[in-house]
């Protein structure tokens, strides 16, 4: 116990904490996203994996509080990480202070990562709970996916969201790597082709389906 | 802020020369010069500090503000002159800071304990030299604080990490290696310096440009020295 105290304590453990919580997520969106994309070869396959993980009972709780403890764990660090930094500097620059290395990315990482949070609530509600679903079907993803789509606004929504989620990672993944310490030095440790292409599989794997959907493609 | 007018500037002066000269006109009229930080003005020493239009030791990539020249600005700009702002080196006068907190830093650990005496022979210990190279590249860091002073967040990861880089990559650090980890990032966060984001801000204000690779290592190092040993690496090396 005193090793974990002694990692929470810690800026740096704090981080630890983020990377990993982090990763747990990014490593579950990943495998969402491919799982999303049967949508396209019909109702079928998609339905038929939801049935899968619905079969397995109370089994599915297990990487659901990994995740929630993952996710609680995340905020509280980042929150308390966000004070401390706040804390860092009372007075700020009157002239300001001129960004010159940081990526839109890694400013945004903070409210980012809030306007997620907010978005994860909705999301549950709409596709997992359904109660903020116009028509929602219990056991048929497809046909709740359909309709789910069908407003304007919601589609709006998730490509938001989802652009936050592409830029969330952009920053996270790599940053990850260096808060654990695994990422090989580089003469130019910007650099970030592995956070790149999750990415991207994210944002735009998730951004295709209401696109699709919306445009008639998917019905 | 204060306005001052500074005439007859060459473009050959250096920032704090250019300073000398308002300092000496402030005198001559029977005020109060501005107080600053100066020493070696060869960027070596790291005493002279300055946030330059909101840029920590000014414009030029890789160079002290004692270093910067006023060929550097267009003439008749209006430069605004400010000192690092962190909770962690609080202001003595003007543009001058306390860096108290990083000496605190380096005595949670940035050495290594040697018998005095004689020098020992060189090369009787072998380091490959790409090892030597990085662990120099870390040691270069003149604890000038400009990664603290362009941190959104005011921290002081990069000053740690290349201490703990320098050190760690070579022989001599190795004994001590991770209660040194442990206890200079327990300084870092009583100083009250913030997190890293690993925004990359450090690395592009530091005028040694030194890389976030140091902050990579420091990470590795703490996570290691907390996983195997816990407190009693801190005990260990006490």
């Amino acid at each position: 116990m005193n090793r974990l105290r002694l990692l929470w304590d810690s800026s740096v453990g704090k981080k630890v904490v983020m990377a990993v919580s982090g990763l747990i997520w990014v490593a579950y969106l990943v495998t969402h996203v491919l799982a999303n994309l049967l949508v396209f070869q019909g109702p079928g396959k998609i339905n038929a994996y939801s049935a899968l993980l619905r079969g397995t009972g109370g089994a599915l709780w297990a990487p659901r509080l990994v995740l929630i403890g993952a996710l609680v764990l995340h905020v509280i660090a980042a929150a308390q990480l966000t004070g401390r930094g706040q804390e860092a500097r009372p007075v700020a620059y009157a002239a300001g202070r001129r960004p010159h290395a940081s990526t839109l990315a890694a400013r945004t990482i903070r409210w980012g990562g809030a306007l997620i949070l907010l978005f994860l609530v909705y999301h549950v509600l709409h596709f997992t709970v359904g109660t903020a679903h116009p028509d929602f079907v219990e056991g048929n993803p497809y046909q709740n996916v359909i309709t789910g789509f069908r407003d304007p606004v919601v589609v709006l929504v998730y490509l938001v969201a989802m652009a936050g989620v592409g830029l969330h990672l952009y920053h996270g993944v790599w940053s990850s790597g260096r808060s654990v310490g695994i990422s090989p030095p580089s003469p130019r440790p910007l650099r970030r082709s592995l956070a790149l292409v999750l990415a991207l599989l994210v944002w735009i794997g998730f951004s295709i389906i209401p696109i699709a959907v919306y445009a008639g493609l998917v019905r | 802020m204060v306005e001052y007018d500074a005439g007859d500037i060459g473009p050959d002066m250096s920032f704090l020369e250019m300073l000398d000269v308002v300092n000496e006109r402030l005198m001559e009229r029977g005020e109060v010069p501005i107080a600053f930080d100066h020493d070696c003005r060869e960027g070596i020493c790291g005493s002279c500090s300055l946030m330059i239009n909101g840029v920590a030791h000014g414009p030029e990539r890789g160079t002290a503000t004692c270093q910067l020249h006023m060929r550097s600005f267009a003439d008749g700009d209006t430069i605004s002159v400010e000192p690092w702002r962190a909770r962690a080196f609080p202001i003595v006068k003007d543009l001058v800071v306390d860096r108290g907190a990083f000496d605190r830093i380096i005595q949670a650990g940035g050495y290594i304990t040697a018998p005095t005496g004689s020098a020992r022979d060189a090369n009787t210990i072998l380091i490959s030299k790409d090892t030597v190279d990085t662990a120099m590249d870390a040691a270069q860091c003149i604890a000038c604080g400009a990664c603290v002073a362009a941190c959104p967040n005011g921290s002081a990861s990069l000053f740690t990490a290349s201490k703990i880089t320098h050190l760690s990559l070579l022989p001599q650090g190795q004994p001590e290696r991770y209660g040194r980890a442990l206890r200079m990032v327990a300084q870092m966060d009583i100083e009250h310096f913030g997190g890293c984001t690993l925004y990359g801000e450090c690395q592009e204000a530091c005028p040694k440009e030194i890389s976030i690779d140091t902050i990579t290592r420091m990470n590795r190092d703490f996570l290691r020295a907390t996983l195997s040993q816990g407190h009693g690496a801190i005990a260990r090396a006490e």
